[in-house]
């Protein structure tokens, strides 16, 4: 079946050189994303919404961050986010006190992190095996020229977004902005989250003492939370940047349809061989 | 869209089986090694014995951090409570000589503690941080009868398995298991920084538990109650914060 291929939106539908297909895989739906990516990615998504939440709850309870292993009202904190208060031994200026959240948020929050951490580790193990690293995040040794890297960031800055020849694979940026999320920002979560566990600490006081304390582990889990909702801004940014149905469609069902789209509406052409 | 092979089929539904039994094999097994916590039940409760169970796994016997006397917190925060009793103010103003702890439950001699005979047992002191689970901290020196002696004096018996603790104030109660109970650090504390401990703090009598957060640390201590079943004691989670959401276990 390569003469009749179906087509998502029912366009015409032109290939301009058959030639190129590869076997019984429609031009115009092509696989973009494992199954193994794209699970992992929704549950993540599921677990980090989560947490996210959750833990704005609970900084409510006090809306103040200190360095070194303590630091409580009677102390001087380096950040106060000047935020109404679930307590109200917390001076905040506001006339009022929030609702005492923190009991559902504290299960959640940990659930969530358990469920984050377990996906985290089957995605670590499956990509290793997979070759999924390899293949589409490890960046080539010879894309990490300055000189490459640099054009590349100032045709973002410039808002020259990539074409759609580099749908198929990740650039050089992409692949160094996931690697630093997947091997530096989230083992860092992790890290900290669990250098403020009294019970883990006591059997691992490295976790803290390494960080500089308990409160310095506080601060740096908000402060990577700051560099986590960032990157997921740019991310959510740079989808619909790049064509949100046919990128949602890439992580959902797995396919992308090449081709130009307008409007919305999808218009195959081109089919354009996959880069990995 | 891709079909879905038979073989593929086939190994999904064996990965299922095999995963649903072994859960069902690790409860059982958790059950009995003592890993589930009183509020395994609910939305919340597969985190929450992960959690528990993950922490008694990796180190029941091991102890919370321990600091320098350089490193006592010179403005230590006493978290506000409930404004204090009758009670325990009449006792207060007789300088706390009425004070007692009650010992009940699985103990095969029960027994009523003055606050004189609980300071004249051997004391154990450690210089320990105090967290809120709302994020605040403190160190402090405490000192106090380590808890597994009051439990070695009465004779707990060998079926119990956690200590309920009261405060005197109305429906303050929390209880741990034995893992923090025989624990070293926890101690039914009465001094702090060198001194008596203050009433601010807990003083007279508050529970020290270090490898849990500030919550499971009750103050003004009247009674504790050993059992082997938490389900008799007000909804069956454990104590007056889980009751009202929080989790039981305050390790993390």
């Amino acid at each position: 079946m390569n003469a009749s291929l179906p087509i998502a939106d029912g366009g015409e539908r032109q290939l301009s050189s058959p030639a190129k297909l590869d076997s019984a895989v429609p031009a115009a739906h092509r696989m973009r994303h494992s199954a193994l990516v794209r699970v992992t990615h929704w549950i993540t998504t599921v677990a980090f919404l989560a947490l996210l939440v959750t833990g704005g709850e609970i900084v409510l309870s006090h809306p103040r961050f200190y360095w070194g292993e303590t630091g409580n009202v009677n102390m001087r904190p380096w950040l106060n986010l000047h935020l109404p208060s679930s307590r109200d031994t917390v001076p905040t200026g506001y006339g009022f006190v929030l609702p005492d959240q923190n009991g559902w948020s504290r299960y959640l929050h940990f659930q969530a992190a358990w469920l984050a951490v377990g996906t985290g580790l089957f995605y670590v193990l499956f990509g290793v095996f997979s070759g999924h690293f390899q293949r589409n995040l490890f960046p080539a040794a010879s894309d990490l020229s300055i000189r490459k890297l640099g054009g590349s960031l100032v045709r973002y800055l410039r808002f020259e977004w990539p074409g759609k020849e580099e749908a198929w694979s990740y650039n050089t940026l992409q692949r160094l902005t996931y690697l630093f999320v997947i091997f530096v920002l989230f083992p860092l979560m992790i890290w900290t989250g669990l250098a403020m566990s009294f019970g883990f600490t006591a059997e691992f006081p490295l976790a803290v003492r390494l960080l500089g304390g308990q409160q310095t582990a506080r601060s740096l889990h908000f402060l990577v939370t700051i560099l986590l909702v960032l990157f997921l801004l740019v991310h959510v940014l740079m989808v619909f940047v790049a064509g949100f149905r046919n990128r949602m469609r890439a992580m959902i069902s797995g396919t992308m349809i090449s081709g130009k789209m307008i409007s919305g509406k999808m218009i195959t052409g081109r089919a354009t061989p996959p880069t990995e | 869209m891709s079909k879905i092979s038979r073989r593929k089929l086939i190994t999904t539904g064996l990965a299922v089986a095999a995963g649903a039994s072994g859960i069902a094999v690790a409860a059982k097994a958790a059950q009995h090694y003592g890993l589930i916590p009183p509020d395994a039940g609910g939305l919340y409760g597969p985190g929450e014995t992960l959690t528990y169970a993950a922490q008694r796994l990796l180190g029941r016997h091991s102890t919370a951090r321990e600091f320098s006397r350089s490193e006592i917190s010179k403005n230590p925060f006493a978290n506000e409570v409930d404004p204090l009793g009758d009670e325990f103010k009449r006792l207060q103003t007789a300088g706390f000589v009425d004070w007692r702890v009650t010992v009940d439950g699985m103990a095969a001699r029960p027994a009523s503690f003055s606050l004189a005979e609980i300071r004249s047992f051997p004391a154990s002191s450690q210089i320990t941080m105090i967290g809120c689970e709302e994020g605040w901290t403190y160190i402090a020196e405490w000192a106090g009868v380590p808890l597994s002696y009051i439990l070695d004096r009465v004779g707990a018996l060998p079926q119990v398995r956690y200590v309920v603790y009261r405060s005197i104030q109305p429906d303050w109660w929390e209880s741990i298991d034995m893992a923090d109970a025989l624990h070293p650090q926890t101690l039914l504390a009465h001094g702090m920084n060198g001194n008596e401990l203050p009433v601010p703090f807990g003083g007279p009598v508050r529970m020290r538990v270090p490898r849990q957060l500030g919550y499971k640390n009750v103050k003004y201590i009247t009674r504790l109650t050993l059992t082997d079943n938490l389900k008799p004691f007000g909804k069956g989670r454990g104590g007056a914060n889980p009751d009202s959401g929080y989790a039981w276990y305050a390790g993390i």
